[in-house]
């Protein structure tokens, strides 16, 4: 049985479609193989190596995986669609009020600095880096937001039984804010800068005292 | 893998990127805009163009890296002095604060990713264009680890941004943001392009003509 190398959980080996050799269903000895026009649904393709592989049912927690490359092609989830939905509804209540209060105060000298998770974005613009201004916007507020609101947008509706307008191309959309949406990236930027504040405060005489309030375990939250 | 095996261009099958409907290929590509019935995405045979927009981007990263690592990314100016600060000295000054663990993240995330995403994406080329049937589930491997490895280089721009907003105490301590800092983001959404660009079914398919 090939193990995915992916995650720890089973991994069902779905057999290659008919080859004129290894089939043991097809006994035809055609060199190309055949499909029926009504197979089309039965089948998936491996989207690294272009692969046909026969669908087969999944047991919860089990994902299949391509038996030439090792490519996910697709998994069998307990109840994600209502795990979805909660954790989208979560991640915008988060989201919202990581964005509506001050995450980090830096304090010294009795000189207090608050920032927003958009400080920075304006900041760049302030300076005229526009163009770093514009990246860190999109990827910290934009991307994400897009991401929660497409999700909700397409799957609320499909949970009560109605289709939503233009669903297929929105969560096409929310498909490609996936690379694009760096909150987890930003979190770890907040610890390095953090590590960084604490070095700056060696150079400057007196304390600083770091207050650090931080709502980005909301933000963690938009990976769903 | 003895004999042929059955892919899905060879059958004359077509597969969507967004939901797996595979569908026949239509007679006409070109010329025509052609969507799939059920997500209405575009009709790609493989990705359009691959190997030169691929190339071209990993070009164009080159020769941005050069000044990413020369100019300043960050200037700390405390007390009217400045101190300029390039991703490497950066990371040497973690070092000499003591923060180990933090240094070697900003130097995994920062040098090496950026390095290793243009070494492979360079290589990956190179093998495809050569014809190479070296190990191809290792190279779709590495290509896979590329692809989700690159946008953790942009550690470096959020601190930065970060660090701005935050140390505005005019005369006691302020932070500049530098020219470098643009040319290393322009990288790394470069090598994220240049990555989702490469079609990995190339690597497949010189094994494919070969058999």
């Amino acid at each position: 049985m090939t193990k995915s190398w992916l995650l720890p959980c089973h991994s069902a080996f779905i057999p290659n479609l008919v080859s004129n050799k290894q089939s043991t269903i097809d006994k035809t000895s055609d060199n190309m193989p055949s499909i029926e026009p009504t197979a089309l649904h039965n089948l998936i393709v491996c989207h690294e190596c272009d692969l046909l592989h026969r669908v087969h049912p999944l047991r919860y927690g089990e994902r299949a995986t391509c038996s030439r490359c090792g490519a996910a092609l697709y998994a069998e989830k307990r109840n994600s669609f209502e795990h979805t939905i909660m954790l989208a509804l979560t991640s915008l209540i988060l989201f919202t009020v990581a964005n509506a209060f001050p995450f980090m105060t830096f304090e010294l000298h009795g000189r207090v600095q608050e920032s927003l998770l958009s400080t920075g974005v304006k900041e760049f613009f302030e300076r005229g880096m526009w163009t770093l201004g514009v990246l860190v916007f999109c990827a910290s507020i934009l991307f994400p937001a897009l991401k929660i609101l497409g999700m909700l947008y397409v799957l609320v509706p499909l949970e009560c039984n109605r289709r939503p307008w233009k669903a297929a191309l929105v969560f096409r959309m929310v498909e490609q804010c996936q690379t694009w949406a760096m909150m987890d990236v930003y979190l770890l930027g907040v610890i390095v800068a953090v590590v960084k504040l604490a070095d700056l405060a060696i150079l400057a005489p007196g304390v600083a005292i770091l207050r650090w309030i931080d709502h980005c375990p909301g933000c963690g939250r938009l990976r769903s | 893998m003895r004999g042929s095996s059955p892919t899905a261009a060879r059958s004359g099958l077509m597969s969507c990127h967004a939901c797996h409907q595979l569908c026949r290929m239509p007679a006409v590509l070109t010329h025509v805009k052609a969507i799939y019935p059920r997500c209405e995405a575009p009709l790609h045979l493989q990705k359009p163009n691959s190997i030169s927009r691929t190339w071209a981007l990993l070009i164009a990263a080159y020769i941005l890296y050069i000044p990413a690592n020369l100019l300043p990314v960050m200037t700390v100016i405390s007390f009217g002095k400045g101190e300029a600060d390039t991703i490497l000295s950066g990371v040497k000054e973690l070092i000499h604060a003591g923060m180990l663990p933090i240094a070697l993240l900003v130097f995994f995330a920062s040098i090496t990713v950026p390095v290793l995403k243009l070494l492979s994406l360079t290589y990956l080329l190179l093998s495809v264009q050569y014809q190479s049937q070296w190990r191809p589930r290792e190279r779709t491997m590495l290509y896979r680890i590329t692809e989700v490895v690159g946008r953790w280089s942009m550690i470096d721009i959020f601190m930065i941004s970060i660090l701005i907003a935050l140390v505005k105490l005019e005369a006691v301590a302020t932070i500049e943001p530098g020219p470098g800092a643009i040319s290393f983001a322009a990288v790394v959404i470069i090598t994220m392009f240049a990555a989702m660009s490469f079609d990995s079914r190339l690597i497949w398919d010189r094994l494919e003509r070969k058999s």
